[in-house]
């Protein structure tokens, strides 16, 4: 284990550094994808030290701040109804809806749960046969195959009573929506490690050649990141463009390919509003027609939800990298993390939150 | 989206109709989900998110990677040595 | 007079005889028979001193008069589930939490008060048990509970039970320590690693699916508090990191004196199962609770003594030297990361939450 902490070495971070100071010659804009990264790299605070010309911009791998509005008021509605134990990881919790968060459903009397793994929330479910017990399926690629897995153990146990309320987003078309839209200024990205662990790397070559973009499967610690925008920089200015693995010790080419199948096998991918940004089409995964018994969107009977969005908020442009945290007008002011406008404030690695929590300071705020 | 940390894998066993594991890192104990990496054993390390492994680590690959690290501190710090003569 | 032939109800009594030594029923909270069994039973047989055998509705308390002094009070609600952890349990954590409020004010601790909501329905072996270990860590410190209350809730509308302490202290005159006396040029000290309360306790519940060697450190530091003002007797702030964490009470104290205060990651303490669990649910140990842990901040050219004298002392073995107070940028709380950068160490907004992302 002393082996691993080697990836938070100050001594390996300063020798990266120092490579990037010497090669570094033009400005590069780099988009990480993950909001665990910003999160990672703010904490760390390794953006300070990286040579002026390299700018990070953060992008929409946030699934709390991407989960459609629509669907968070579908989670209030649902975890409001008598005999339902509403179950979902704890980033959700205060993310606001239209009118309230699942905290103040709960302060209302509505059962809501945290639970670490959705396989706890199976236990919930033969616990309680007479609740229904719905899970929040948020993530993206990394986390779809434990939602699924535990849908998969719900059904090999004979439980009626569990069903998944799915939030699945994708990255690729991510990329692509980001890469096409004409205000881009991305030139490479850093890929989720951790999505790649699940997915491999053969979705990100066609992306590459098409925009010309040099994509870096990245890692979380900081000496990871510092990896990965390094062999992003060195590819910068030798003006090549292909996808390279800087987490090799985790992600294969192939990934995981059990993983992969459970999710062929049990979701289909669909077009998607993402928060903020619109619609991205075949974006997202939904449960198939065969689990449509467990998906609790028609389980539930839910009347016509009428969502209501803060107008000043711009977490879309942020999600897009289009504009940071401290331009937004409502930053540090009508909107803080006590207070949040919108989910990137919420969520502890929405882009907003990152700066709010670590880099106010420096914004002049 | 990818909060995952590495750990040891020290017990082996099925729970649910599911093949599980006990992690170790640093002393705090998880059970994790091994289903869809099946040929796991005692004492390998494993990548966990939300009680669920999602791949193998491998530690010579990390061995590797932090080899080149130390390659690429000597190789600045010549280049630093070479600039500073040639000044 | 004829004296009456009707039974003298005193309140929700149970009409046979049995005698209710398994669970804690509404009677018990009544204020009749039942109540006072209870309390001579249950709870002044194990606090008992020479105040509560006066059995007044006061307790009586001497305050020294050798030299000009003030009070210091203190009072706290405790809650805790689980009752009973490694380390502690609600009792210990009842008494340490108040003295340890008291004792910040550098003032010697004179006497608590503990007052109980119980819940009907609590085993009478689990009150036992908690007021124990209530007795022996007042013992422990030397402070008389002179005083108390106790009512009982319907099942339901208390969880299990809440204890309430409020505690005194004298405190000289001649000593004022704040936290609104943090200096510039003052050095930050911590006693020990963080976080150890918070993840024994989140272990102990068993809900996020982990397990972890990790102790309570729940500790008296009235001793501790002692040795270093002895060492250090110009300490401007003494301040215990409890719920919201070390990062949350250095705001308050940066806040509270509009000074800045700069602290070191690399210098936090922080034990390395208490580093894993908060890795894996996605905590940062500068903001979970901490219940035998004290922040010294005082001046330069008496921080080396404070120092030594913190170490020498069972509660202080890992003290540390973290930071230093500067004028600059008042109001706020920066760290200077491992890898050499400088971030903002902000109040904790909410309740913490485990993420996954």
């Amino acid at each position: 284990m002393e082996l691993l902490k080697e990836f938070r070495n100050p001594i390996h971070a300063r020798t990266l550094l120092d490579e990037l100071h010497r090669i570094t010659t033009r400005p590069w804009v780099i988009m990480e994808i993950c909001g665990g990264q910003t999160h990672a790299i703010m904490q760390s605070g390794i953006d300070q030290l990286l040579p002026p010309q390299i700018e990070l911009v953060h992008g929409p791998g946030c699934p709390v701040c991407v989960t459609p509005l629509e669907l968070i008021d579908k989670a209030l509605a649902i975890a409001s109804m008598p005999d339902v134990i509403f179950t979902s990881f704890g980033d959700m919790l205060r993310v606001p809806g239209s009118h309230g968060d699942l905290f103040s459903i709960r302060a209302a009397g509505g059962d809501v749960r945290t639970v670490y793994t959705p396989l706890d929330a199976v236990k919930i479910a033969r616990d309680n046969p007479d609740k229904e017990v719905v899970f929040f399926a948020i993530g993206f690629e990394t986390t779809a195959p434990v939602n699924l897995m535990s849908l998969k153990q719900a059904i090999n146990l004979g439980l009626t009573n569990y069903s998944l309320l799915v939030s699945q987003s994708l990255v690729p078309p991510a990329m692509h929506a980001i890469l096409s839209s004409p205000q881009n200024r991305v030139q490479a990205f850093l890929s989720a490690g951790h999505v790649n662990t699940i997915m491999g790397m053969w979705e990100y070559p066609p992306i590459a050649q098409q925009y010309h973009i040099p994509i870096v499967v990245t890692g979380f610690e900081p000496v990871d990141l510092l990896n990965g925008i390094l062999q992003t920089v060195r590819q910068l200015e030798a003006g090549r463009y292909a996808v390279e693995n800087a987490y090799s010790r985790v992600v294969t080419l192939e990934g995981n390919q059990p993983a992969q199948r459970m999710i062929e096998e049990m979701y289909e991918v669909h077009d998607r509003q993402w928060r903020g940004i619109g619609m991205i089409p075949q974006s997202g995964w939904r449960l198939r027609p065969a689990y449509a018994q467990y998906d609790a969107e028609k389980r539930f009977s839910l009347s016509h939800i009428v969502t209501q969005e803060s107008d000043i908020c711009i977490a879309g442009q942020i999600l897009q990298g289009l504009k940071k945290p401290h331009q937004c007008p409502a930053f540090g002011k009508e909107c803080t993390p006590r207070n949040p406008l919108g989910a990137t404030m919420v969520s502890s690695e929405g882009a907003c939150a990152a700066y709010y929590n670590f880099a106010r300071i420096r914004e002049g705020q | 989206m990818c909060l995952a940390i590495p750990g040891k894998i020290t017990a082996l066993y099925e729970e649910g109709g599911l093949k599980m594991c006990k992690v170790n890192i640093s002393g705090v104990t998880q059970s994790a989900c091994v289903e869809t990496v099946p040929d796991v054993q005692i004492g390998d390390y494993i990548i966990v998110h939300a009680g669920f492994a999602l791949n193998k680590l491998s530690t010579e690959d990390a061995q590797e990677t932090l080899e080149l690290f130390r390659q690429l501190a000597e190789f600045d710090a010549q280049i630093r040595a070479e600039q500073e003569s040639t000044e | 007079m004829t004296e009456s032939t009707y039974p003298v109800i005193e309140g929700a009594v149970c009409p046979l005889p049995l005698s209710h030594d398994q669970t804690i029923v509404m009677g018990h909270g009544a204020g009749g028979k039942m109540s006072q069994e209870l309390i001579r039973d249950l709870f002044q047989s194990r606090l008992m001193n020479p105040i509560l055998a006066e059995n007044n509705d006061f307790g009586r308390l001497s305050i020294p008069t050798n030299q000009p002094g003030h009070l210091a009070v203190s009072t706290d609600m405790h809650m805790v589930t689980p009752l009973f952890f490694p380390g502690g349990d609600i009792g210990s954590l009842a008494i340490c939490g108040t003295v340890n409020d008291i004792a910040m004010s550098g003032g010697i601790p004179l006497a608590i008060t503990a007052s109980f909501i119980l819940e009907e329905g609590l085993a009478i072996n689990t009150l036992a048990a908690i007021v124990d270990s209530m007795a022996e860590t007042a013992r422990q410190v030397g402070i008389p509970i002179i005083a108390g209350d106790t009512k009982v809730a319907e099942k339901g509308n208390a969880d299990k039970i809440f204890i309430n302490t409020t505690g005194i202290a004298w405190v000289p005159d001649s000593r004022r320590i704040g936290g609104q006396y943090a200096h510039p040029g003052d050095i930050i000290l911590l006693s020990g690693t963080m976080g150890d309360h918070g993840i024994a306790v989140l272990a102990a519940r068993g809900e996020l699916g982990f397990q972890a060697d990790v102790q309570s450190d729940i500790a008296p530091l009235h001793g501790l508090i002692g040795t270093v003002l002895q060492a250090a007797p110009h300490t401007h702030v003494l301040r215990d990191p409890t719920r919201g964490g070390v990062g949350t009470t250095l705001n308050e104290i940066a806040r509270q004196s509009r000074t800045s205060l700069w602290i070191e990651e690399s210098l936090l303490p922080v034990h390395p199962t208490v580093q894993a669990a908060c890795e894996m649910l996605g905590f940062d140990p500068l903001y979970i609770a901490n219940e035998g842990k004290l922040i010294v901040i005082c001046p330069p050219e008496e921080a080396e003594q404070a120092l030594t004298a913190m170490r020498q002392h069972a509660y202080g073995k890992q003290a540390v030297v973290i930071g230093e107070v500067k004028a600059e940028d008042p109001g706020r709380v920066l760290m200077r990361t491992s890898y050499g950068a400088t971030r903002l160490v902000d109040t904790l907004a909410g309740e913490i939450l485990p993420r996954i992302c």
